[in-house]
Order: C-alpha cells, then structure tokens, then sequence
C-alpha cells in the first residue's frame, strides 16, 4: 500500500508550486538598492601574453564607476584549490596560482582579463570594447598527449610541465597487477574518450557582492551548491574576510550539475568591487558566457585492459588515463580523476588485482571539474565497455560473464580502498532482464530489420560510492576540508518545526523530501516541517549538496538532531505525564506511558518548552532547538543494472532510443517519485553524454561548440519512456536511514547501455568496429559503418 | 546589443523610404537578426520592422494558379494556411525551428539571410519560385548566390515570393542534433518542365539544385533512379556534425527518400 506521508510516500514536490507559478526567488530575480553591474572582459585567446590592458579611453565612458584589472587584486589571495593529489612518487601535485583577473598571461578562451563597473550592463559591455588589451598569441595546447610532450608549450611557465600530477593507484599493487597480465588467458584492451561535457544548467550564474559599512559585513548571493564551502574558500584563502563578516546566501538555484560547487572569480570579484566600489555589484552570466567559465566536465583519453583467465574469470585491470585539467585547478578538479574514479574501478565485480594510472594535465582550455556523476562516470564507461569488448572476443554472453564475475558477498573490500558494505548485483540483472524483455528482443529486431533499421540491446551494470565522506579518509586522501554535514532542528512553541540543513537543493526536492522524514520520526504531519537552506546566516554550517550526499549525510545530520529533540520531548512528556522517562513512548505526534492510556500530545510538549511553567527546570533547559553534526563512516554504494535498446538507422547512422531500462538499488528510499525523478534526469544526462554532447576544442583552443546552435542538449524527443525500478534494496549498514543516494546513478549508468547498444546494432548489421566513441553522432556511425 | 532607432513603417514606400537612411537595416521575424544584435555581431543604427505591412501578409493564390506568400508571412502561417494548396511546402515550413520561432520567422527573412543550412531556400529553389521585391522579380535560379549571398541590392525589401504548383513534391530533412536546422535536406518536386532537386544543408555554396538527380528523376521517376547517383563530398561543409563525405552521402539519402515519399 502506497503511503501518503511520510518516508516511503511519493509526496507531491511542495517547491514545485513556486517554481511552476513563477515565484521562486533565484539570485537574478534579486536587486539591491543602488546597485551596479560589472561585465567581465574575456580573453578571446586561447594562450598568449599579456603586454598591457589600457583602460583609459574606457574609464570615461558613460555609466562607469570603475574598472578594475589584474593590479587591483595584487594583494588578494588566488583562487584556491580544494584537494591536493600525492602523485606515484609521494610528491605533490603541481598547483599553479590562480588569478581573479588575468595575470602576465592569458591561459583559455574565456578567461576575465579586466571588469567593468557600471550603471547598466550594456554601458559596461560598451566601456569593456574600448578597453585595449594588446596581447602576444602563444602557441596554445589544447591535446592532452602532446601537452605532455617534451618541448610542447607551458601553460604555465613556472611549473616544470604541463602535467599536473601522475597518480598510481595503487602502486604497489602494480608489479602484481603486470604479473597477471603476462599469465593471462585472454586480455582485452580498449581506447576510448570520455567525452567533455558543458554542464548547462537551466540558470546561468549569478553573483551580487553587497557591503555594509555600518557593520562591516560582506554578503555575498550567489548560485551555489554550498554556499558555507564559498564561505570559506572565498573569506579564508581569496579575500581574508572572516567568516563572522562574511555571509553567503544560494537562495533558489536553478540546477548545478557540479559545475556551481566551485568557486569562482565572479563570486570573488563582486564581493571585492562592493567594498572598493561601495555600492552592490551583480553579475549575471550569459549563456555565451558559461560556455567558456562555468567549469567543465569529464575529458578524459584512456587505455584499459582487462586479463581473464580461462574460466573467463577476471584477474585483473590496468588502466591508463590522461585528464584534462583545463588551465588552472578548479576546486575539486584533482580528486575526480583520482579519488572518485579509481576507487570505482573493480565495478561490481571480484577482480583482484587493479592498477589505475592518472596524468592530470593541464591545457589551454577553461578548467574541467566534477559533472554528476564526477569520475564514477568515467570509470563506469570504460570498465562496462571493457567486460562488453571481452565478452565479444570470447564469443561468451555479455551478461553471463557479468553475472559469472559478480561480487556477491558483503561487506566486500575492493583492491582500489574501498569496502563495500551491501549490494546485490545479482538481483538489480535479474530485475532488469525482466524490465527490458531480453527474451522479446529478436522478435523486435526483425520487426526493426524488415524496416531496413538494425536494433541493438546494449546492458551494463554500475556501482558508485556516494555518501560523500567520512572526513579522516578524504583528508589522508588530500581533502582539505571535511565532509561531514550539520542539521540544526528548531521547534516552535506551537509544534511546527524549522529544519535548517547545511545539504542544498537546487532542483532535487529537499523540501518535500527531508521533510518527510522528520514527519515521519515525529509523526506528525510533513507540512508542519519546513526546510531551510542555502543561507550560512540561517544554518551552522554545510558542506552542500553534490556526490548524492545529501539525504545520506545531511539526511543523518537531520535524523540525528531530530533524536535529540526526540529526546528532550521525552523528558518533557515524562514530567507532564508524571511517569519515568523510560516509559514514554511517542507514536503518531502523542507521547504515553507504555501500558497505559495516559498521554500528552507533541503540540503540548512543545508549548511546555517554551512556557516553562509546569517544566522540569532542574534537569533541562527551556526550549527545543537541537544541533546535529554528522560525519559518515564510509562511503554508500548504490548499484544498478541498465538496459537499452536501440535502432539504428544504416543509411544515415541515425540512432534512436527505443527502450530504456533501469533497475537501481538505493537502499530505503524516502520519496519513490522524487528518486524517479532524480534518475529520469541522470539518464536524460547520461543520454546526452552519449548520442549528442560534445564539447569540442579546436587545435587553436577556440570551443567549437560554444552555443545551442552547436553544443546539442538531449530534448525531450531524443529520449524514450523509461522504465525505472528501484524495488532492489539492500540498505546501507552504516547511516540511520540505510540509504544510499540517487542523484548522480542515471547518469553514471547510462553511457555504456547505450553505446553497448549501437555496437550491437552495428554487429547485427555485418559491422564489428570493436569502440566508437561518444557522443555517437550520426555522422560518426555512418563513417563506422562504412570505414 | 548597441543602440539602434526603431521605424515601424505600415507601407511598403514608407518602408523603402525608411531603409534609404544611413546603416539602415529590414527587422523582420528577429529569429536572425535579434540574436545577432545581442551577440553585438551587427550594428544598425535603424531597424525597419516590416512586421506593420499588411500588403506582406499572408497566403493566397494568384490568376496563375501560383501559391503567394506575402514577405511578412510567419512559418506558422504558411504551415496553416499552405497546407490545402501546397503541402509540401507547408510541412517544410511547419518543421523550421521550434513554435517560437514559427511564430516570429519570416518566409522573406529566410530568403533574404539564405543560411546554407536553411529550409525555404531549397523550398524555393526547389519549387522554381519567383521572389518578388519592391523592385522587381527575381527567379530563384537567379536569386541564390552563394552562403548567405542574394541578388538583393541594399535596401530592397522581398515582399512575396510566388510558387507554381508542382504536381507532387516533398521536403526530407535530417536534422543537425543542436540546432535542429538541416543538417543536410532535399526538396524534389515534379513540375512542368521537369523534376527539380534542390539541397540545403550541404555545399559551401549554400543552397544549389542536384542537377544531375534532376536528370535521372526525369527520365524515371522512381527511388532506384538516384540510388546509384553520388555528389563530390570533398568541397562540402565539414563541422562538428558531419563531414563533407557524410554530407554528400546524405544528399543521395535525402533524394532518395523524398522521392520515396511521393510515391
Ligand atoms: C532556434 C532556431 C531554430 C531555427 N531553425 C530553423 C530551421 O530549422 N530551418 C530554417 O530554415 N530556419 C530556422 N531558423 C531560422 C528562422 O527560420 C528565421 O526566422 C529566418 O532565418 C529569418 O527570418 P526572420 O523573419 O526571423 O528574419 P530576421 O531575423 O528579422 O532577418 C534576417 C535577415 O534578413 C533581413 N530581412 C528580413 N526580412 C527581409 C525582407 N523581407 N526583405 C529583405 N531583407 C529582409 C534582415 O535585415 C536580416 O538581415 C531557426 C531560428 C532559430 C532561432
């Protein structure tokens, strides 16, 4: 029986309302008195030189109150990078400096080099024309491999090379994992890309820096995944404003993606011009604009290869990839290769002996940083395409030797650091051989053959580790912040409760879900629960929202504040019940003593809170207002099995999504639409990745696909109905919720299903190519196709 | 987008009139012009709108038996009202972009930009039309010269453009994945004086006529009569979407699927 409240209910989103009518409050909605707008002058040069920005003419144009360059933040700190990686040597990676405006050099098309302050953006975007740069072109590099050529161009001049960091992992497990190869059975090697992606949230970015002179205080509105990480990373390391003068506000935001985790200059720059300029500063991105700034994702070239033995068990994987860095170091940039990529390497299966290899480098395009899913992506595409690729050598069902590889004892420790704590690989395939109707697919390619179409059936299965993270792990790993998150439950003197969480929704339902736990804890109606977030003045303190971490650590931040308040009401229940503590029992919004028909209800234990006259005053404080930190100990580990089934058109290499199947495990799950949702929208992403996304350089580091005209999201018309289910639960062991996270799943499982599938298509129609690489364009498979 | 004075002339003289001052420039629809002038890739200091000319509005047809659509007629328009008459032409239109865009595009901003990857350019070319100016009238084998290239002198203004009805036609199109504009598409119609192929989306030189299809399709009308024919891929548009080679590839694919379609 559908519930219809509380965890388990498929309670209608409650943000909704606001978004669809119009009224949801996003930062470009926002306008200070007196404020003033800055357009930011891009470099138009991929690489090169900066001689000199003369900004004369510009300074007396009309509607400008100030232009700011390079020189003005001589005494500012630079962009600071959140993870540092130990390269295979034990040395640190290379951290270039990071500049709010453009320094001596200028290092991708799309770098600020000067910002105009003015009335209107239009007189900014005027004043910024007539700024003169002159700037000396540089050869730039834009291709991984031959940036790390010797000889090959510096992006930055002070490092030794342009390769950031090159990560082993792990290293001593290396000689072991080469050993095996030499005794394999049979080895499988591919080469793939993994295909840079512009993230596109549906709002651009958005900054206003506000100050107050009475006070002192900088307050910053931005579009944030975290805002107190911007806190941080802005007050302590960019600007030196302590954090008790420094207040974030992400109020709506309208997707992220990852690429609003980051700090950037323009959050910087207009908290900075407020004071110097004293009055507000907003920016507001255009679309062109986040092209080149917003951070980009995925970008990596690898090499994998896979030793089975003669049963056709694996024995172990190798692999060889470059990451693209981009210019300088975004601020988690280096751990998504590293940390959130290697560790997923065993996949969903027993291989003992792995060996990842990463060369981060560093090219002259704009800077490459977690996109939902943030390596596990990647590590997903390659192994899943690797097992496919082997299974076809071996003449041996893809599935079957998926299934025969399984890991199916928990908890299980991989050879890359990780341990998983549950799963069931073996019930999410059978799911989903069920879902997708493997049995009636030769009946629907002949149907698709006598049309002149091939039909293809591409599958894959997933694990990723979400739940980010235990903080003592990821700071031995390089983390140079924790990754814990704070809940602070409030409850008023008539019952209703204010939850304050440091976790961050910008599109994936916090309100209505987060709600519903406490509802349910309580048991109470999820309307008299109301969710805050997105404000560092109104909740302690947050790590934010990315990883799928936010029910599974801000959710047990919350779980464990409500307890406290749980706690406090007993007590108070037990004095006006005149009955031992350990008797109350709360069910349903009423506390009673156990065997009894005595009760009081939680809108009068809350009233006695707050007028404390009949109260136990001795022993408690007045008041329900509990604070909770919560910092898991490991990782969560959803895990799934996706199917899809294409057809494929051979004259034109048109490729068409027929069915989409996925069965994922997220152990308990609060809302079922929400978490449908959530996967709806990662495979809508994941899809993208594969069929229509490419974000492409030219050799001169110009992005070729720089607008909608050429840069193709996924439409609605591009994807199927899919078929979700998410009926296999193994609970996680270690939160109090025994979930898992759903938010980054549909697009961390979906590239390989669909890539499987067009290879099979192809197959089918008398043409094995071995790889073809995202995204599938109609023009790539023709060429395939008649190569 | 820089600053640009508005004229909203209701006649076509006060139009020409207006479009004779200095960097004056015809608004039409806006869907290529407006985003040009907020990319501050162009600058007018006026902008004629020729939306307020009733004389370039809607569809009708002439003592000829020719289809007529005024300058001024939206996409939505000529997809609504072209339908019983030419629906060909019509489902061309019907396809262009997306409803807003519909709703605002122009046939005679189509025409006057000639976007080598537009569609009533090869609707035009293909159907042997006449572009009628302030001026004069142009035949569409005159009036195409190349990517982004017309006969129209500075300041004159397409006020309709006049299409005989060919016996059967019809429009294929493989869409570019991003913008939804041709990647490469095939308007076939059997005229009068024969069979008449125009392509988009394909050659540098923007929209051209497959003479050698015209042929084939002439002498027999039939799918297998182009199947075997090829265009030299080498000078076509090459892009993130499609090589050239593809491009002539879809060429022959797109003929032969219209054809197809006529039956
Ligand atoms: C998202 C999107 C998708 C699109 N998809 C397609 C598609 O699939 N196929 C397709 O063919 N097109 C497509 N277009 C283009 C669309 O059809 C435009 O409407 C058309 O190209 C220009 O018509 P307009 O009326 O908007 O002209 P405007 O943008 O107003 O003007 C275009 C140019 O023509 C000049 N001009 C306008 N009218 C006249 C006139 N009567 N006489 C002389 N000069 C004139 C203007 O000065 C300007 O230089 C798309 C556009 C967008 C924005």
């Amino acid at each position: 029986m559908p519930k219809d409240g509380g965890i388990g209910a498929s309670s209608k989103r409650r943000e909704d309302v606001r978004f669809l009518t119009g009224n949801g409050n996003y930062t470009d909605d926002m306008n200070m008195r007196g404020q003033a707008y800055v357009h930011f002058l891009r470099s138009d040069i991929a690489h090169g030189t900066i001689n000199s920005v003369d900004t004369s003419a510009a300074a007396g144009m009309p509607g400008v109150v100030q232009i700011f360059t390079a020189t003005d933040f001589e005494g500012v700190g630079g962009m600071p990078c959140g993870w540092q990686v130990t390269d295979k040597h034990g040395e640190a990676m290379q951290e270039p400096g990071h500049p709010v405006l453009a320094t001596g050099k200028v290092r991708h098309v799309g770098e600020p080099i000067a910002a105009v302050v003015a009335e209107s953006v239009e007189q900014a975007r005027d004043a910024a024309e007539a700024i003169n740069v002159d700037i000396s072109e540089l050869p730039a590099v834009v291709n991984m491999k031959d940036a790390v050529k010797e000889g090959a161009p510096k992006v930055h001049d002070d490092l030794t090379s342009n390769l950031c960091y090159d990560w082993g992992f792990v290293e001593e497990n290396k000689g072991a994992v080469d050993q095996a190869f030499v005794d394999a059975a049979h080895v499988t090697t591919l080469e793939l890309v993994n295909n840079r992606l512009v993230a596109n949230p549906m709002e651009p970015r958005v900054a206003i820096g506000d100050y107050n002179r009475s006070d002192g205080e900088h307050t910053l509105y931005t579009t944030s995944q975290n805002p107190h990480v911007i806190r941080l990373l802005m007050g302590a390391f960019v600007l030196g404003i302590p954090e008790h003068k420094l207040r974030v506000v992400a109020p709506d935001v309208g997707g992220g993606f990852g690429t609003k985790i980051f700090h950037y200059q323009e959050e910087a720059f207009c908290t900075f011009a407020a004071k110097a300029c004293n009055r507000p500063v907003k920016w507001t991105s255009t679309r062109s604009e986040a092209f080149i700034s917003d951070a980009h994702g995925r970008d990596h070239v690898t090499k994998i290869e896979l030793a089975l033995d003669a049963a056709h068990n694996f024995t172990a994987i190798r692999t060889d990839t470059y990451a693209n860095m981009g210019a300088y170091l975004s601020t988690f940039a280096p751990s998504v290769p590293t940390w959130l990529h290697g560790t997923l390497m065993a996949g969903n299966y027993k291989t003992p002996l792995i060996y990842v290899n990463v060369k981060a480098v560093f090219t002259n395009t704009v800077p490459v940083d977690a996109y939902r899913g943030a390596g596990r992506p990647e590590a997903t595409f390659q192994l899943e395409r690797l097992v496919d690729k082997a299974a076809h050598e071996l003449g041996v069902d893809p599935i079957a030797l998926r299934r025969q590889n399984f890991i199916t004892e928990f908890p299980y420790a991989t050879p890359v650091a990780v341990e998983y704590d549950t799963g069931d690989y073996v019930a999410t395939m059978d799911r989903l051989e069920e879902m997708a109707d493997a049995a009636g697919f030769k009946a629907r390619r002949a149907a698709s053959e006598a049309n002149g179409k091939l039909r293809g059936l591409g599958v894959n299965c997933y694990i990723e580790a979400c739940g980010i993270a235990p903080s003592n792990l990821v700071g031995q790993l390089g983390a140079r912040a924790g990754l814990y998150e704070s809940a602070t439950v409030r409850v008023n003197a008539t019952g209703g409760l204010v939850v304050m969480t440091g976790s961050h929704s910008h599109g994936q339902g916090h309100e209505t879900s987060f709600a519903q736990v406490v509802a349910e804890m309580i048991g109470i109606d999820e309307n008299m629960v109301e969710i805050v977030h997105g404000d560092t003045a109104r909740t302690p303190m947050g790590m934010g929202t990315y990883g799928s971490r936010s029910i599974a650590v801000g959710g047990s931040a919350m779980v464990r504040a409500t307890e406290k308040i749980i706690a406090k009401a007993k007590k108070i229940a037990s004095h006006l019940l005149e009955a031992s503590e350990g008797d109350i029992e709360l069910k349903d919004g009423a506390f009673s003593v156990a065997g009894t028909d005595k009760s009081v209800a939680w809108g009068d234990v809350t009233l006695a809170a707050y007028v404390p006259h009949n109260y136990p005053l001795e022993d408690i404080e007045p008041g329900l207002e509990e604070t909770a930190f919560y910092d898991p100990s490991n990782f969560t580990y959803p895990s799934g099995a996706y199917a899809c089934e294409v057809e494929l058109d051979p004259e034109t290499g048109q490729v068409t999504i027929e069915r989409f199947s996925a069965a994922d495990d997220f152990g308990n799950i609060i809302n079922p639409m929400i978490v449908s949702g959530q996967v709806h929208g990662g495979l809508a992403q994941g899809i993208g990745q594969a069929l229509l996304e490419n974000c492409a350089y030219d050799a001169d580091g110009q992005l070729q696909s720089a607008s909608y005209m050429d840069y193709a999201m996924p439409r609605a018309s591009d994807l199927p109905f899919y078929d979700v289910d998410h009926s296999c639960q193994t609970p996680c062991t270690h939160n109090p919720l025994g979930v898992k996270g759903c938010g980054e799943a549909g697009a961390i499982g979906s590239p390989p299903a669909v890539v499987n599938a067009v290879l099979d298509a192809m197959r089918s129609g008398g043409k094995d190519v071995g790889h073809i690489d995202m995204p599938v364009t109609p023009s790539r498979v023709w060429a395939a196709m008649n190569g | 987008m820089y600053n640009f004075d508005v004229e909203q002339p209701s006649t076509l003289a006060d139009a020409v009139q207006a479009l004779s001052r200095d960097e004056a420039q015809p608004l039409s629809g806006g869907q290529t012009l407006i985003p040009t002038l907020k990319a501050r890739l162009a600058a007018p200091s006026v902008l004629v709108s020729l939306g307020g000319i009733a004389d370039m509005q809607g569809v009708s047809v002439d003592g000829e038996g020719r289809l007529c659509i005024g300058g001024g007629t939206t996409h939505a328009t000529v997809a609504a009202e072209a339908a019983a008459h030419y629906p060909a032409l019509a489902g061309l239109a019907a396809r262009i972009g997306d409803p807003a865009v519909r709703n605002r595009g122009t046939i005679g901003g189509s025409v006057a930009n000639n976007d080598p990857s537009a569609c009533y350019p090869a609707g035009v070319l293909g159907s042997g039309a006449v572009i009628v100016t302030n001026a004069r009238e142009i035949a569409a084998d005159d009036y195409f010269q190349g990517m982004f290239d017309t006969a129209l002198e500075e300041g004159e203004i397409v006020t309709e453009v006049k299409f005989p009805i060919p016996s059967a036609a019809h429009y294929e199109k493989m869409l570019q994945p991003a913008s939804r504009f041709p990647l490469v598409a095939a308007f076939v119609a059997k005229t009068a004086a024969g069979v008449r192929v125009a392509i988009t989306g394909a050659s540098n030189n923007g929209v051209f006529r497959w003479r050698e299809a015209e042929a084939a399709l002439s002498a027999n009308f039939s799918a297998d009569a182009v199947a075997g024919l090829s265009v030299d891929g080498s000078d076509m548009i090459s892009d993130l979407h499609g090589t050239g080679a593809y491009r002539a590839n879809l060429v022959g694919v797109m003929t032969k699927r219209a054809v197809a379609a006529m039956g």
